[in-house]
């Protein structure tokens, strides 16, 4: 009997994919990460509450699975909450969860199964997997594992685990990536989860429901540094109190009046600037991707057309793309793009087939 | 389905059968309120009465001494607040002699007792066996010291204390001696006067008794007042409705312990010497906690420098072992173990702590299993660190 690791968070998705594998005639393990708060905040942490890890092994005895809490509270803070700090301070928007499911979720936890006996690990992410093999032969050792997109499309998670590489996918089981959230909750129910009826989750798990920028404040203060707010013509408009504290595309706030709405369109490190303009001013045809992963780990041809995700909620656009010498990707759309952020990831899909994405320069 | 080994016959230990016909009349047949008139409430009464004059065969004393509580830790928190209460209204002693490596009901008791209640607390330092040396009770007295509390056995290294020498030195100051015997009594004499003091702590489910049911003896004269009040049984020390079918159990239990003391013992402690002797050796960078030889015979504790401990334990529970560890945690924010610092090991060593009580269904084939198993999992587990 194949052993699984249950990757459980207490909710609905990952408590599913553990009662479908059982189902399935896996021998299943429940495994629940317990990640860093902020002291004195454990209990609103939005992933791993005292309460939610109560549910998750409600969940586990229901379903007759051992449960163990695995302590990643040091890595969690070291890697994952240090890249947001890190990112705000250099003056971009950091998505933190695509580093926890590099080395967190897919790393130290995957670590922690393997070294349970488990042949493979099972998250509850919408997403598929599909395993290749050379032309011709439909079984063999030089096969590749690929990542597509869920069947149901608005839950689709891909974006945050194109970060994956084979050996990761290799071990992975997403067991609900064929089904809709509708389904999902449906199943939930009749397999009488007492997870069935919780909410879907939205933030950062260690913001707690709060603004990130409070988090800031307190947790990297020193990097609040005030500085100039520009137009794009050089004007000087008034002081910001902190580049962390805004975001690209954000209007209200700003604290200075203008004639027209007038928009965050950049944030300039090297000069503490924050460059601003109108909405016209907003949108771009074409940017830079650093730090690329090819989910197959053989990069594409030089250039190639995908279609770009540019944001974790945001559509899908046609791009073409370039890889260039220094190890980056040029991605030019056809009409130009709103709220291109630096720090979040692009992610490149040919279909259903994500073929893999790096941070937006 | 694989086969599940339990190995954490300190946790608990499962009810002896015995055990469980002895009780089961007191249920739906014999059910009736010992506190009643009548012929029902009388069975009960009878009943009780005759688990209190079992109990108190095996420690020693008068039935009138032997109080019927619902676990240790209620016994524990009688001894201390109870006496602690009544020696502060009666002499004005509010001193109390407490080690630091109690099990929580007695140390948290004494806690709240300073911090809400106005008490002293001296709190002694074990030696790096986990043991309290009598010298250090003695020079902590006071006139002042109402009572002190050491534990018999240490639940979590197995270390047995020099009781019957603190007690010595504690009734020459007229200062009442309780002991913590739920671990021990599984194994140990629990011979009142032998060990000289004045209460000591029983929990039923330790020794192959149901649990929710322990008791406390209060030897005769003691100042003492109810922490629970209300009706008046157990001579007023503890009110609410006995719970009849367990006390029997429990006194069933301590009765059978008591006559099979010595088999008991020596079907574990050849076991237990051979797990020590064998993890020692084959498990580098590994060693014993607790006292090598004053320790409870079926009590194996060891730490691992470099290993979550936690993390050993999920591992060893998949593969079938059921141990313990004393950073034991089920949500994942595992803590050293205070007792396991007191020892004088770093973090890096007393996060990796191991703790495998043996009982009597324990068999020489498991344990071989589980020694052929440990050290390959110690060594991934420390690799993952």
């Amino acid at each position: 009997m194949k052993r699984v690791v249950v990757a459980m968070s207490g909710g609905v998705d990952s408590s599913v994919a553990a009662a479908l594998l059982k189902e399935q005639g896996y021998e299943v393990l429940g495994m629940m990460l317990r990640l860093w708060s902020e002291p004195g905040k454990e209990d609103s942490n939005r992933c791993c509450t005292p309460d939610a890890m109560a549910l998750a092994r409600r969940v586990a005895a229901q379903l007759d699975i051992p449960f163990y809490a695995v302590d990643a509270r040091q890595p969690f803070r070291s890697t994952v909450v240090q890249y947001f700090l890190d990112g705000y301070a250099l003056g971009v928007t950091p998505n933190p969860c695509l580093v926890c499911n590099r080395e967190i979720r897919w790393k130290f936890l995957l670590d922690h199964a393997k070294a349970m006996g488990a042949d493979y690990m099972a998250t509850g992410h919408y997403v598929k997997l599909r395993e290749q093999f050379p032309a011709g032969l439909d079984s063999g050792t030089n096969s590749t594992m690929q990542l597509l997109r869920a069947d149901d499309r608005s839950k689709d998670q891909s974006y945050v685990l194109h970060v994956l590489n084979q050996n990761q996918l290799r071990s992975a089981l997403f067991p609900i990536g064929n089904y809709s959230k509708d389904e999902i909750r449906s199943m939930a129910k009749g397999f009488s989860l007492p997870s069935a009826s919780r909410p879907d989750s939205q933030d950062l798990c260690f913001l707690a429901g709060e603004d990130y920028r409070r988090f800031i404040k307190r947790n990297d203060p020193e990097s609040l540094v005030a500085g100039e707010i520009r137009s794009v013509d050089g004007r000087l408009l008034g002081r910001h109190s902190g580049l962390s504290q805004y975001t690209i595309g954000q209007r209200k706030g700003l604290g200075f009046s203008s004639s027209q709405p007038m928009y965050v369109l950049d944030k300039i490190a090297e000069t503490n600037t924050l460059l601003v303009g109108f909405k016209d001013d907003l949108g771009r045809n074409e940017l830079t991707v650093k730090n690329l992963n090819w989910i197959s780990e053989t990069p594409p041809p030089e250039t190639f057309w995908a279609d770009v995700k540019i944001r974790y909620t945001a559509r899908e656009t046609p791009a073409e793309v370039t890889r260039l010498q220094d190890g980056t990707c040029q991605v030019r759309f056809d009409d130009p793009q709103r709220d291109i952020t630096p720090g979040q990831a692009a992610v490149f899909y040919q279909d259903d087939l994500v073929l893999g994405g790096g941070i937006i320069v | 389905m694989k086969k599940n080994i339990y190995l954490d016959y300190a946790a608990t230990t499962p009810v002896d059968e015995r055990v469980l016909q002895a009780m089961h009349p007191y249920f739906s047949e014999e059910f009736g309120n010992p506190s009643s008139i009548h012929a029902y409430g009388q069975k009960a009464e009878n009943a009780i009465e005759t688990a209190r004059e079992v109990v108190a065969e095996v420690l020693h004393c008068e039935p009138a001494e032997v109080i019927f509580t619902s676990c240790g830790s209620e016994s524990d928190n009688l001894a201390v607040k109870g006496v602690g209460f009544a020696r502060k209204s009666r002499d004005g002693r509010n001193h109390i002699i407490t080690s630091k490596a109690e099990h929580h009901a007695v140390s948290l008791t004494a806690d709240q007792m300073n911090k809400l209640f106005d008490f002293d607390v001296t709190w002694l330092n074990p030696d790096e066996f986990g043991m309290i040396n009598p010298q250090v009770v003695a020079d902590s007295l006071t006139d002042g010291t109402a009572l002190c509390s050491v534990m018999l056995a240490n639940n979590e290294i197995g270390t047995i204390n020099p009781i019957g020498r603190i007690a010595d030195i504690c009734r020459r100051k007229n200062v009442l001696m309780h002991t913590d015997a739920v671990q021990a009594a599984a194994y140990l004499p629990v011979h009142v006067d032998e060990l000289g003091v004045d209460l000591l702590s029983l929990g039923g489910h330790k020794f192959y008794g149901p649990k929710g049911v322990g008791a406390l003896y209060v030897r005769k004269g003691t100042p003492i007042i109810p922490i629970q009040t209300g009706g008046g049984q157990e001579f007023g020390l503890r009110a609410g409705t006995q719970n009849v079918p367990y006390i029997v159990g429990f006194a069933e239990a301590l009765r059978l312990t008591d006559l099979e003391r010595e088999r008991r013992a020596a079907h574990v402690k050849p076991i237990r010497d051979h797990i020590i002797g064998n993890v020692l050796e084959s498990i580098p960078r590994s060693l014993l906690t607790g006292h090598p030889a004053d320790r409870m015979p079926n009590h194996c504790s060891f730490v691992f420098e470099g290993v979550d401990g936690n993390l050993l334990l999920a591992m060893l529970d998949a593969e079938g072992f059921s141990c313990s560890s004393g950073s034991a945690c089920k949500t994942g924010s595992p803590e050293p173990s205070e007792v396991i610092q007191l020892l004088g090991l770093s973090r890096d060593w007393s996060l990796g702590s191991l703790r495998i009580t043996l009982g009597q269904g324990t068999t020489v084939e498991d344990v071989e299993t589980f020694i052929s198993h440990l050290p390959a999992m110690v060594e991934k587990a420390r690799n993952l660190q």
